[in-house]
């Protein structure tokens, strides 16, 4: 078996807020081998940012990790303090994030934000530094990189500015990088031309990647692995051909079923799932997906499900699961293939 | 750069002269004149008068004729105080108000932006809440009554600094704190807010995943944004601070400018009240420019020279 580069234990991550606990991450397990790309799914609240933000201990105030481990490479970075942090921060882990039009300082240039993760972290006199931040800049497809390296962030476009955090990101070959929705801000196109060069320079500087996105299109065609995330909890994980074409949970039925697909029948209706997530600071006692899953029974409401495991990594927390549980007929979503799952 | 330079300068031209003109027609539809008394003066002595200031001459021959001084730097004879320039009164009272209003400038700015600055970063602190309290203080106790309970406290009952004049640096304190007060108190409140708000930016999340120490994160990447709102407040302030208040130059008798600027209006004494206006329009004038170019520098985003 492939190193494992990161291994997340039973990560539980609260919100200290005034009006109570807010428990975003509920106890959150995965681990990312080397050269693998893991997605977290979920929708907006399901506590998939906060675990990537708990990973580089990023976590803003009055956010705290609560209990659980984050072994990087055998070290329990949770453990690890603020100083010790800046060493591991750009340098062995990296992050994009969701807003490339805010997330580069306006009033230094490019170069000079390119630049300073290097000083940061390697060895290198400013000159040398400046060499490979051209460099960085090339490999992520900034046309002209010996000019646009003095650029301001506001002369950049969307999709640039995106490369360019990339750029920043990968300047130290970090073992892994966290992409927080690095397309959601930006066009279609954009979208796919980001993905794309993601992909190559996984390859090329041998990172593995943690991609976080509610878009399950964006996940299909990049990840190994798969996690689904809702409430704070992992609801399934599989590979993205389990996710996609067996997926257990009905949670994960409800996603597939809202994203738009050339070749679905009927109508081709997207099915909205009803409801809104649950609240975090009174966390539901049973499976926080009960109050919006058509398929729900009393149990639900009650107590947690364990996990049904299906294979080597492909497992759900669902009572329908369970040996015990009436035959109920799902709709799974799944248009293509020809699994149907009961 | 350059080009930008000159059409502001023609630009402060054309504001001046606006500023002149308002000044001097509203000046003139005020009623009375410099020679109204209470015990009235006979008329052939008015007559006389006004025939030596040109007071009886059309209001547009008297406009153009101060407009003609004003570009020979000539702002006429004080018609108050016999054989004063009005120049004269300025290069007298302004270095006095300046040295006073620059020392005001430096203890706000000095001390302003780094407790706002700490304010920010210990929000919710006791710290924090002390600052808010001696700003909120600030803003609302005026000048003069800063002025008067420092003048009670330490001229009348410990005797430690005199309680008028600037003879010693010691009498500088009273003064420059009472002047000082209000803009502090601003400043803080404005630093930390804006400090506040840049911290909560995505571009500091990206800094601080970058592994930079968190002095670099607020030092570099906060402080170069969140300092903006504050130069904006600081332009227009020094301009303010530096011609004087006359209420704290009366409480500390002082001989600034700004005693000469509130006294003119009552007096009527046309050639000081134009003067000391055009002086402190040209100040402001001057202080906004300072403040678009600083723009320029600090944000790139700002471009200078379209």
């Amino acid at each position: 078996m492939k190193e494992k580069i990161i291994e997340v234990n039973n990560l539980q991550t609260s919100f200290y807020t005034h009006l109570g606990e807010v428990q975003a991450v509920r106890g959150v397990s995965f681990n990312v081998a080397k050269g693998e790309v893991l997605g977290i799914v979920g929708e907006s609240g399901s506590g998939k940012s906060v675990t990537s933000m708990s990973i580089m201990k990023l976590v803003s105030y009055p956010g705290k990790i609560k209990s659980g481990e984050i072994l990087f490479r055998g070290e329990d970075l949770a453990k690890k303090t603020d100083k010790e942090m800046l060493s591991v921060r750009g340098d062995k882990i990296s992050m994009i994030f969701q807003d490339p039009m805010t997330s580069l300082n306006p009033v230094y240039t490019i170069g000079n934000q390119i630049i300073e993760a290097i000083i940061r972290h390697q060895n290198v006199g400013k000159d040398e530094a400046r060499e490979k931040a051209i460099e960085m800049l090339k490999l992520v497809g900034i046309p002209s990189p010996e000019e646009r390296i003095d650029n301001y962030p506001h002369e950049f476009s969307g999709g640039m500015r995106q490369r360019a955090m990339i750029a920043i990101a990968l300047s130290c070959e970090p073992d892994l990088l966290i992409a927080d929705e690095p397309t959601t801000a930006l066009d279609v196109t954009i979208q796919a031309q980001i993905m794309e060069l993601l992909k190559e320079l996984k390859n090329k500087v041998d990172t593995s990647i943690i991609l976080i996105t509610h878009d399950l299109g964006v996940v299909a065609d990049t990840c190994d692995k798969i996690i689904v995330m809702y409430g704070g909890l992992v609801m399934e994980r599989g590979s993205a051909q389990e996710i996609f074409y067996t997926p257990k949970h009905p949670y994960t039925m409800g996603l597939m079923k809202s994203i738009p697909r050339l070749d679905a029948g009927d109508d081709g209706r997207l099915i909205p799932i009803p409801g809104t997530p649950p609240d975090l600071i009174k966390p539901p006692t049973g499976c926080p997906f009960s109050a919006r899953c058509p398929y729900a029974m009393k149990i639900c409401t009650q107590e947690m499900p364990g996990y049904t495991k299906f294979g080597e990594g492909n497992e759900a927390a669902c009572w329908l699961l369970h040996k015990d549980a009436p035959e109920v007929e799902v709709d799974t979503g799944v248009v293509r293939g020809d699994v149907n799952a009961k | 750069m350059g080009n930008y330079l000159v059409k502001r300068l023609l630009s402060m031209v054309i504001t001046l002269w606006f500023v002149i003109t308002i000044t001097f027609f509203l000046m003139h539809a005020i009623p009375g004149g410099p020679f109204v008394r209470e015990k009235e003066l006979p008329p052939e002595v008015i007559e006389a008068l006004n025939e030596k200031y040109h007071l009886d001459d059309p209001l547009y021959v008297q406009y153009f004729d101060y407009l003609k001084g004003v570009v020979t730097f000539d702002m006429g004879p004080s018609f108050k105080m016999t054989g004063v320039e009005v120049t004269d009164l300025i290069k007298k009272g302004f270095p006095v108000s300046a040295k006073m209003g620059g020392l005001a400038v430096l203890f706000v700015l000095l001390l302003g932006v780094p407790i706002g600055i700490i304010s920010a970063l210990k929000q919710n602190s006791w710290i924090d809440y002390i600052v808010t309290i001696i700003a909120t203080i600030g803003v609302a106790v005026p000048g003069f009554v800063v002025a008067t309970i420092y003048i009670y406290i330490f001229s009348s009952k410990l005797a430690l600094v005199p309680s008028f004049g600037l003879e010693s640096a010691k009498g500088y304190i009273g003064p420059v704190l009472a002047l000082a007060f209000f803009s502090l108190a601003f400043v803080m409140r404005l630093m930390r807010s804006s400090m506040l708000e840049v911290l909560g930016e995505d571009y500091i999340r990206t800094a601080r995943a970058k592994g930079l120490p968190e002095f670099i994160v607020i030092y570099k990447h906060a402080l170069k944004n969140a300092i903006i709102p504050v130069i904006t407040y600081v332009g227009p302030m020094i301009a303010s601070v530096m011609t004087g208040s006359f209420v704290i130059e009366k409480i500390f008798a002082i001989p600034g400018m700004g005693k000469y600027f509130v006294e003119s209006v009552g007096n009527r004494d046309y050639t000081v009240l134009m003067g000391t206006t055009v002086f402190y329009a040209a100040l402001v004038i001057v202080a906004i420019l300072v403040v678009d170019v600083a723009y320029g520098m600090i944000d790139p985003r700002i471009k200078l020279g379209d």
